[in-house]
């Protein structure tokens, strides 16, 4: 799988190197600068924070809500334990950065996160990594170690008087506690189920105390802004949509993987980097931000830049950066009842509309894509849809009912023809 | 103070109130599943969505706090709609079997389908189907009706203090479960029945036994411990067919236990008595009320004509009524000069009646005691004794509160606590241990009985956390339970736990395992001398199973064999016909009779009868009213129960605290020497409290119905007594022998053998908390 990169997080790795992820080639390439200019420099805890807020990093676990406004929200004067917690869960299907990050520059992660417990003045940090990649958990912990034998981790960092401890935990693969608060539970030790907010974690985390979460890329990011500015890093992209972005591009082209490139690159760019349509194909729709988000087809998207914005308008999300790309051959019908399944078998069952409705959805999806469905489902699944949507107690409800959305509105005929035909268009 | 705008009515609310609470506060109903008072809020089945103002999604309102100047509307277009979308997921995996389900018309989610739902279904899927689990003998399950509102899961963390239920599974495959191969074994696990809005958890006694709108209601009061519950008896075709709680804040809040919940299965079993019994020269004969008194009358007659009042004794149980303790002290005591009336249950240390000043209680009211910021409990197993105090006590520790608990054995307090475990002999010596060592820590004067022991370990921790509470002025209350009351040392404990009470300003009262031992100590004639020292010629039992209720089983089974005359009162046949003269007179149990219980806080609670009494039964003041007549005692002619209660209690509500007074008047306290010699714990096993209760037979299905069936001893017994757990061994008190399993149960103390109280063959048994001895049974 390729890996590409003209940015941040990977900033001037080699690839080619089985060695890349170590210490050593990290500091080489400017590794623990950031941190080191810091310290050095006695820089402000609201320094950092503003530096943050300069590069106009968004969040990179699906949201895109400000980082530097995020890190404010942690009142740092709050006298007992706080958590700093990294959402390494990446589960969306399509996405399959964060897994890269880990495995090939894991101290951009570590210094991102020591450079935030600092910023907010947490001691304590936690990263959730997904259960299904085992041997990049492990490879996290051995760069944990390599940070901690460097004392760039743990007691008095660098002499500095400022602790910060970090600790790897692995989750066992349920798509839910990639929420925030579900992740929360699941860290304590409880079934992963999400909490309802208010209150949000900066006052009720981790163990009920104030913790800032954010996901692997949006901390792996931070390093750069430190150390070359935030107006550095917001340049990279376009305004309010500071610095560069993985893609995680996946389906029809003749080279998918991940791609670093600046936020605002136009998607016929991005697919060109990618390597075009696999075996000469003709571009038929693409889902750009993570399976939740809403499919958008061929004509719009070739006409996107790739940031928050853009895509907003089209009518979709830049979600976690997951871009997955179909070509003619691909059935509307099975692919929407392939993404309905996910969300199915993913809930996680206490909030009554997301329990009973994705189930719903699945089963009426599943009914028009044998053949057995009728004119009356599609009124259904639209009506169902805003039944579920904003009425639960996390955002999995909207994310079951976006991918829905977004093919009724876009593929109508297609779902028709199944309707009406028994068969599939397509095939 | 907030101030919030409902559906355009106005009010302010305290800081940190949620919409519901809100809305509740002015009586708007917002419909819910999920949501109780009682419960952790978990905003999980979405049916109180209401509209707030500026909010552009709809708000589940028992989670969303009141902002200030909030406005909202839970009947516009936006709330109903969001409601009745919920209602639709709701329904579209619930059978529509309301006519076969057990919850029908009673059911929350049967009401407001009405309300909510649509006369269609859009569903045309299958439809879920979830395998049933066994709870165990009380809770039946149809968990296919199950909405996933986790009430129940958070009632068995949050009040019950086990996760006994969770909801394992996701998504739509989550289920609501014990875990495996366990059942729910609360001491209050009924109460999910109530909780639970749909017909997933119902009580298994009641399955298919009766519809909800054929039901009367009745007010009741718990007759089985000194809490007294409010109950609500519903009855159909005379009988008493189910038992609920009914709400009292003060006292049992939304909850009754267990025993009070389902007891009344026995009030119909096979071993109801409905008729007046005699036996005459062996022979037992059904008769009429007119001869079985009037026999009875003659025979007490004869007896203290040819034997002097003496050679009768009276046992009365402490769960009896005011009004028939009253009735039972003014004809035995007043009219007939028997002195050996014994209406105090297993209390064995009749020191406690002559020298305590008053009516010893609780010492201050349920609510102020809720409020402690220490509970030091004494010689009490309480989950067993007093099931929902135990359970306000933990909430108070959820809250902060510290527990510190001393006692020969004790289940879990099922929340943060320091307990001490020691032998029943050395209650009294690691008491005086304890308070002299917390007094001396907070530097006040130590009184000299609380000299008689040694210090404690600077850092024992419950010195530790009593001398910190009392540092700072908090309140204590020092509770003494059963175990203490059952005490040959009662007196002894109950001075040093005053004057240690004393020493650190702290509330000092008792927790009472009967319904009415306030009332009990209240009406006692002064006279009386409840101790059955020497044989008596007539043995009359008044609610009690003469062994089983004794303090002494061995004893008492001597004075039953040995008597002549045997008079029985009570709801249930008799075990045995033994003396040449027996009667057997089936008076009303609680739900056939009206009375009054006096409550451990010496509240006053009457209440009717729900139902009238089985077979030719008759309220017991009635029966003692017409035995009064008959031996020409005078002022025995009350016109109704009220006439009683009067005569007893005068208006009273409440007790004053001129009455209710836990002073002890003894001033030589001695401590025993340590010994090592084996000792029982004869604790009272829940479902073995009473004679209604022993008689119920789910309750005698449960899991901790069965515990109590063993004698348990700690590894370290157990081995120095070559006894391996599973073995059978015989144990003996006073020359008899008993065979029974052993287990091995390392929360009891060294060399102390737990032997309840009542189990089947306990007569041959002595003293709870005497000497014993253990050996294998080869
Ligand atoms: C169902 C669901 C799944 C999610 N999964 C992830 C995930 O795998 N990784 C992630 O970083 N964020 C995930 N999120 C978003 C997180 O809740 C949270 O917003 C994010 O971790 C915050 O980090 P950021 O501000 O850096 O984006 C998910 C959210 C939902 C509702
Ligand atoms: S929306 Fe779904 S996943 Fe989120 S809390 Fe509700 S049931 Fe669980
Ligand atoms: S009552 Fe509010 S969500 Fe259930």
């Amino acid at each position: 799988m390729t890996v590409y990169t003209k940015g941040v997080v990977f900033d001037g790795v080699d690839f080619d190197d089985p060695d890349c992820w170590k210490l050593d080639r990290y500091v080489k390439r400017g590794g623990y600068a950031a941190l080191r200019k810091i310290i050095e420099g006695s820089i402000s805890q609201d320094s950092v924070i503003a530096e943050v807020k300069l590069s106009a990093l968004r969040g990179r676990g699906g949201a895109g809500f400000p980082t530097g406004l995020k890190w404010s929200f942690m009142p740092r004067q709050f006298p007992g334990q706080k958590y700093l917690v990294c959402n390494t869960d990446e589960g969306e299907p399509g996405t399959f950065k964060d897994k890269d990050i880990i495995e090939l520059n894991p101290h951009a992660l570590i210094e991102g996160m020591i450079i935030a417990g600092y910023a907010m003045g947490i001691s304590v940090g936690y990263n959730y990594i997904h259960g299904e990649i085992f041997q990049d958990y492990r490879r996290f912990e051995a760069a944990l170690q390599e940070a901690r034998d460097a004392g760039l981790l743990g007691e008095n960092i660098l002499g500095s008087g400022f602790s910060f401890q970090l600790y790897a935990h692995h989750g066992y693969g349920a798509y839910i506690c990639g929420e925030e608060t579900a992740l929360l539970e699941s860290l304590e030790g409880k079934k992963g189920q999400p909490r309802f907010k208010p209150p949000f974690p900066a006052s009720f985390g981790l163990y009920g105390k104030p913790t800032t979460i954010n996901n692997t890329e949006t901390f792996a990011s931070v390093p750069f802004i430190i150390r070359e500015g935030g107006q550095k890093f917001l340049e990279l992209g376009k305004p309010n949509n500071g610095g560069t972005k993985l893609f995680s591009i996946s389906g029809h082209v003749s080279r998918p993987g991940n791609y670093e490139v600046p936020m605002g690159m136009p998607f016929a760019e991005l697919l060109a980097l990618a390597g075009g349509m696999r075996d000469g194909g003709k571009l038929k729709a693409v889902i750009p931000g993570g399976s939740s988000a809403p499919v958008l087809p061929a004509q719009i998207m070739m006409d996107v830049t790739m940031d928050y914005d853009s895509i907003s308008k089209a009518g979709s999300m830049l979600g976690s950066g997951a871009v997955i790309v179909m070509d003619e051959s691909v059935c509307m019908v099975k692919a929407l009842r392939r993404l309905s399944y996910f969300y199915y078998e993913e809930s996680c069952g206490q909030c009554t509309p997301c329990r009973e409705g994705t189930g719903w959805l699945y089963r009426i999806v599943d009914r028009i894509e044998r053949g057995e469905g009728s004119l009356g489902d599609l009124d259904l699944l639209e009506s169902l849809g805003k039944n579920i949507a904003g009425r639960t107690i996390c955002a999995l409800g909207d994310a079951a009912v976006m991918p829905v959305q977004g093919m009724l509105k876009h593929f109508r005929d297609e779902f028709l023809f199944h309707i009406e035909n028994k068969r599939c268009l397509v095939h | 103070m907030l101030e919030i705008e409902i559906d355009g009515k106005k009010l302010t609310v305290p800081d940190g109130s949620t919409v519901m609470e809100a809305a509740e506060a002015v009586g708007t109903y917002i419909p819910h599943f999920c949501y109780h008072k009682k419960l952790s809020v978990a905003a999980n089945c979405r049916m109180c969505l209401v509209q707030v103002e500026k909010a552009p999604k709809p708000l589940p309102a028992c989670a969303t706090p009141v902002t200030d100047g909030m406005r909202v509307f839970t009947k516009s277009d936006l709330a109903v709609k969001a409601q009745q979308g919920v209602m639709e997921f709701l329904l579209i995996n619930h059978p529509l079997d309301c006519p076969i389900c057990d919850q029908g018309g009673e059911c929350q989610l049967q009401d407001l389908a009405v309300g909510y739902g649509d006369v269609d279904s859009r569903f045309s899927e299958v439809k879920r189907v979830v395998p049933n689990k066994d709870l165990g003998p009380l809770i039946s399950t149809d968990m296919t009706r199950c909405i996933h509102c986790t009430r129940c899961v958070r009632f068995s963390e949050e009040i019950a203090g086990a996760q006994e239920i969770g909801m394992a599974g996701r998504g739509e495959h989550s289920e609501v479960m014990s875990f495996i191969g366990l059942t729910v074994d609360s001491e209050i696990s009924g109460n999910v029945i109530d909780l639970c809005p749909v017909g997933a958890l119902t009580s298994k006694p009641f399955r298919y036994q009766a519809r909800s709108w054929e039901l009367s209601r009745r007010k009741g009061v718990s007759p089985h411990d000194g809490l007294g519950s409010n109950l609500i008896l519903q009855t159909k075709g005379g009988r008493v067919v189910r038992v609920l709680p009914r709400e009292n804040e003060s006292i049992n809040e939304c909850w009754i236990s267990d025993r009070d919940r389902f007891s009344y299965e026995a009030l119909m079993s096979s071993e109801r008595l409905l008729t007046p019994e005699l036996t005459i020269g062996g022979q037992v004969v059904s008769t009429s009320w007119d001869s079985a008194l009037s026999k009875v009358a003659e025979e007490i007659k004869g007896t203290i004509e040819k034997f002097g009042a003496d050679s009768i004794g009276v046992v009365a149980s402490p769960n009896s009524t005011v009004e028939e303790l009253y009735l039972i002290n003014k004809l035995f005591g007043g009219g007939l000069g028997v002195r050996a009336i014994n209406t105090f249950g297993r209390m064995s240390d009749y020191r406690l009646v002559s020298e305590s000043e008053g009516v010893r209680w609780l010492g201050q009211s349920i609510s102020e005691l809720r409020q402690s910021d220490l509970f030091m409990i004494v010689g009490s197993d309480l989950r067993m004794e007093s099931p929902l105090l135990a359970q306000q006590i933990r909430q108070s520790v959820k809250r902060g509160a510290e527990l510190c608990v001393l006692s020969p054995s004790s289940s879990k307090q099922l929340c943060r606590s320091v307990e001490r475990i020691v032998r029943p002999d050395e209650l009294l010596s690691s008491l005086v241990s304890i308070a002299h060592s917390v007094v001396v820590k907070i530097g006040k004067s130590v009184p000299a009985v609380l000299q008689l022991a040694g210090l404690l370990a600077d850092d024992d921790p419950m010195v530790e956390a009593i001398a910190k509470v009392a540092g700072r002025g908090g309140r204590i209350s020092i509770l003494l339970g059963e175990q203490v009351e059952n005490s040959p040392q009662a007196l002894e404990i109950a001075k040093v736990a005053s004057l240690f009470a004393e020493a650190i300003s702290a509330e000092f009262g008792w927790s009472f395992a009967s319904a009415n031992k306030v009332g009990a100590q209240l009406l006692t004639v002064d006279s009386a001398d409840p101790t059955f020292s020497r044989q008596r010629k007539m043995l009359i039992g008044f609610g009690v199973d003469l062994c089983a209720d004794s303090p002494n089983a061995q004893l008492m089974s001597h004075q039953v064999r040995a008597a002549d005359a045997l008079v029985l009162f009570s709801p249930f046949k008799p075990l045995s016909h033994v003396a040449p003269f027996s009667a057997s007179l089936p008076v009303a149990p609680f739900s056939e009779t009206g009375g009054s219980y006096i409550n451990i806080e010496g509240v006053v609670q009457a209440f009717n009868g729900a139902v009238r009494c089985a077979g030719d039964a008759r309220p017991g003041w009635k029966v003692l009213r017409v035995l009064g007549n008959l031996l020409s005692i005078p002022g025995f002619d009350y016109q109704s129960v009220e006439d009683v209660r009067r005569a007893a209690l005068g208006d009273l509500e409440k007790l004053s605290s001129s009455t209710l007074n836990n002073s002890i008047d003894v001033e030589d306290v001695r401590i025993n020497e340590k010994h090592n010699a084996l000792i029982r714990v004869g604790d009272v096993p829940i479902y073995q409290s009473d004679a209604v209760v022993r008689r119920s037979h789910s309750l005698q299905e449960t899991k901790l119905a069965g515990c109590s069936r063993l004698a348990r001893m700690n590894s370290k017994t157990l081995s120095s007594l070559m006894i391996n757990h599973g073995d059978n061994v015989l144990v003996s008190q006073g020359g008899a022998e008993f065979s029974i399993v052993a287990e091995e149960d390392d929360t009891l103390p060294d060399f102390a053998v737990a032997l309840p109280a009542v189990i089947d063959g306990c007569g041959v048994l002595g003293e709870l908390y005497g000497p014993i001895s253990v050996k294998k049974n080869m």
